[in-house]
């Protein structure tokens, strides 16, 4: 049904296997650790508001953007304290998941 | 007489009428799609001359939105009975010239009318959908008619086979009646399922997304796993579904009809499958061909989560249901989606009478920061849970690795194995010589002036020692040693040992597997 893959090797507990890997194995995206400096979009929608600027210090828990996402307003508060280095994004934009909203100093 | 002939002729025409389904225009657009018509697929489907229908004269009760105007024939569904190889089945058949083939609640009610006849009759209950969605028109009854459906296909499993087949559009809630049932079968460019359609997508994400891509068959036989069969036209389809419905029984109170036994074909020779490195790939079906009946292997699943295989075969006649790792893709590593296609099909096995055979290579779980996020531990418990719970006779063959968490998860004697068997050529371990060697011996490897050379022999002597199947043997956890030759025969008399088999369990509501 699929084209024919080639044989991969798979390490298992220090021995390598030689098999064939899955459309799924070969999609793999490397882990990256969260960055405590980013502030990333976790559900796709709409920015309304942005409350929060360039040099503007913000504490942990304070609103820093209005979201619009599955028809609710959602307040999307600052996970750290800190002061904002940059806003990436703009009232009306369409977001999607995963996307930088705003970098901290 | 006179009367009664005019009777006769008032329901000739009626019937004539209602069987032209959404007519002519729209049925042409329906072969145009490359799709059959409803009516014609459930012909194709059962013995000739075999299906009777019922409520063809049902009605729809939509006053709103100028419906009550409105002729829907059938209400957009055909349900009745028939047989398929002389197997009794229930069907409903969705029929899209009707308004798309939407879901009224009259057209629901047909469905759960059929699907109770099933649950009471005890016979497999078959649905083809084809929809476009629920009858907007017709408000909440369409979404009540729905939950009627998926409460009953959840009251059905267990108790009767149930088979969906999605020959056009299944999306929204809908999809969650065949989600609910046993097999699904998609075909390609015809099937598409998704919960929200492109357009949604598109509006809300902006992501932009074929229906094709986003939920055709592949991607449900390939990605999702929602789908158990794939096939190229709706015929292919069709033979599918007569193959399956020979290998299950008709209700869980009974066993799968025998066949005549058949020895398998000549061509398979047992001894040569396996390649004498033990890290080489080869193709586990050879080995349930090499073994079974006729060398007939259906299998369930197969272009997902190919690094566990299901499927059902038969042994002397009796249907068993397969499960083997898959040394040929992922090395036949248990990994979240093999963990969850294994363990739904063992339950199927259990629930239905099926004597479940059990080969083994694994080498053990797969590794990775995406596998432990995704729940591997949470899904892993799954087959876990499966194999416990499942009373049907447990044959498991140790072909050649078992390390590890892997050797417990695939039926052995510790999960309630009835007969553990291995060949020479089995390796039970707690891992594999060299993960075993590098973790025992770490300190005198590390010590040495030749590390290399040190590890190597450490690795040897491992495997001398430990890379067997007689450790296990000498403790008990597997029966017998047996020649690869011996294998089928030996199935056979385990089967006929289990023929009977009773094994008591807690009572219980119901459990709780880690779903």
């Amino acid at each position: 049904m699929t084209e024919k893959p080639l044989l991969r090797s798979l390490e298992i507990n220090d021995r390598i296997y030689e098999t064939f890997h899955t459309k799924k194995y070969e999609r793999r995206q490397p882990y990256v650790a969260t960055d405590p400096k980013k502030l990333r979009c976790v559900i796709p929608g709409v920015i309304l508001k942005i409350h929060a600027h360039a040099s503007k210090k913000v504490i942990r828990g304070e609103p820093v953007m209005v979201l619009e996402a599955m028809k609710m307003q959602n307040d999307i508060l600052s996970p750290v304290d800190g002061k904002v280095k940059r806003v990436l994004v703009k009232p009306g934009q369409m977001v999607v998941k995963g996307e930088l909203l705003i970098e901290y100093e | 007489m006179t009367t009664t002939s005019t009777k006769h002729l008032e329901f000739e025409k009626r019937a004539s009428k209602a069987l032209r389904g959404g007519g002519e225009k729209a049925i042409q657009r329906q072969i145009a799609m490359g799709k059959l018509t409803a009516r014609d697929r459930i012909h194709a489907l059962l013995d000739a001359h075999s299906f009777y229908e019922y409520d063809l004269f049902v009605e729809h009760r939509c006053r709103d939105f100028d419906m009550d105007k409105k002729v829907l024939p059938g209400d957009g569904v055909i349900t009745g009975t028939g047989t398929i190889s002389k197997h009794p089945v229930c069907i409903y058949a969705q029929d899209f010239t009707v308004a798309g083939g939407s879901l009224g609640q009259m057209h629901a009610r047909k469905i759960t009318k059929i699907m109770d006849h099933a649950i009471k009759l005890g016979i497999p209950i078959i649905g083809i959908n084809d929809s476009g969605g629920a009858r907007i028109q017709e408000g909440v009854d369409s979404l009540a008619g729905y939950g009627e459906i998926f409460f009953r296909n959840t009251a059905a499993s267990g108790v009767v086979p149930q088979i969906s087949v999605i020959l056009g559009p299944c999306a929204g809630g809908a999809v969650y009646s065949p989600a609910l049932t046993d097999f699904v079968f998609v075909v390609d460019r015809i099937s598409k399922m998704f919960i929200t359609g492109p357009e949604v997508i598109k509006t809300v994400l902006g992501e932009e997304v074929s229906m094709e891509e986003l939920g055709g068959a592949r991607v449900q036989s390939e990605i999702s796993g929602n789908a158990h069969f794939f096939a190229h036209n709706e015929v292919e389809c069709f033979h599918q579904i007569k193959r399956l419905v020979t290998y299950i029984p008709w209700n869980n109170t009974k066993r799968a009809d025998p066949y005549p036994p058949a020895p398998p074909k000549a061509r398979y020779n047992i001894e040569g499958i396996i390649p004498s490195v033990p890290t080489k790939p080869y193709d586990v079906r050879e080995i349930v061909r090499a073994v079974c009946d006729n060398s007939d292997f259906l299998e369930v699943q197969e272009h997902w989560a190919a690094n566990v295989i299901t499927g059902f075969a038969r042994l002397n006649g009796g249907t068993v249901g397969i499960v083997g790792n898959q040394p040929l893709v992922l090395a036949g590593v248990l990994d979240v989606d093999s963990s969850d296609k294994a363990a739904r099909f063992i339950r199927f096995c259990d629930a239905f009478n099926i004597p479940l055979i059990t080969f083994v290579d694994i080498p053990g779980y797969l590794p990775g920061v995406d596998q432990e996020h995704d729940g591997v531990i949470r899904h892993g418990a799954k087959i876990l849970y499966a194999y416990s719970e499942a009373t049907v006779p447990k044959v498991t063959v140790i072909l050649r690795k078992a390390y590890g968490g892997g050797y417990i998860a695939m039926c052995s004697r510790h999960l309630g194995a009835d007969f553990v068997f291995a060949w020479p050529t089995a390796e039970i371990a707690v891992m594999g010589p060299e993960g075993a060697a590098n973790i025992i011996f770490k300190d005198e490897i590390a010590a040495s002036p030749s590390p290399e050379a040190v590890r190597r022999q450490k690795v040897a002597e491992y495997t001398e020692k430990f890379a067997n199947p007689y450790v296990a043997a000498a403790s008990g956890h597997i029966d017998a040693v047996i020649a690869p030759a011996e294998t089928r025969k030996i199935l056979i008399h385990a089967l006929q040992m289990t023929a009977e088999k009773k094994e008591a369990r807690q009572t219980k509501k119901h459990g709780i597997p880690p779903f």
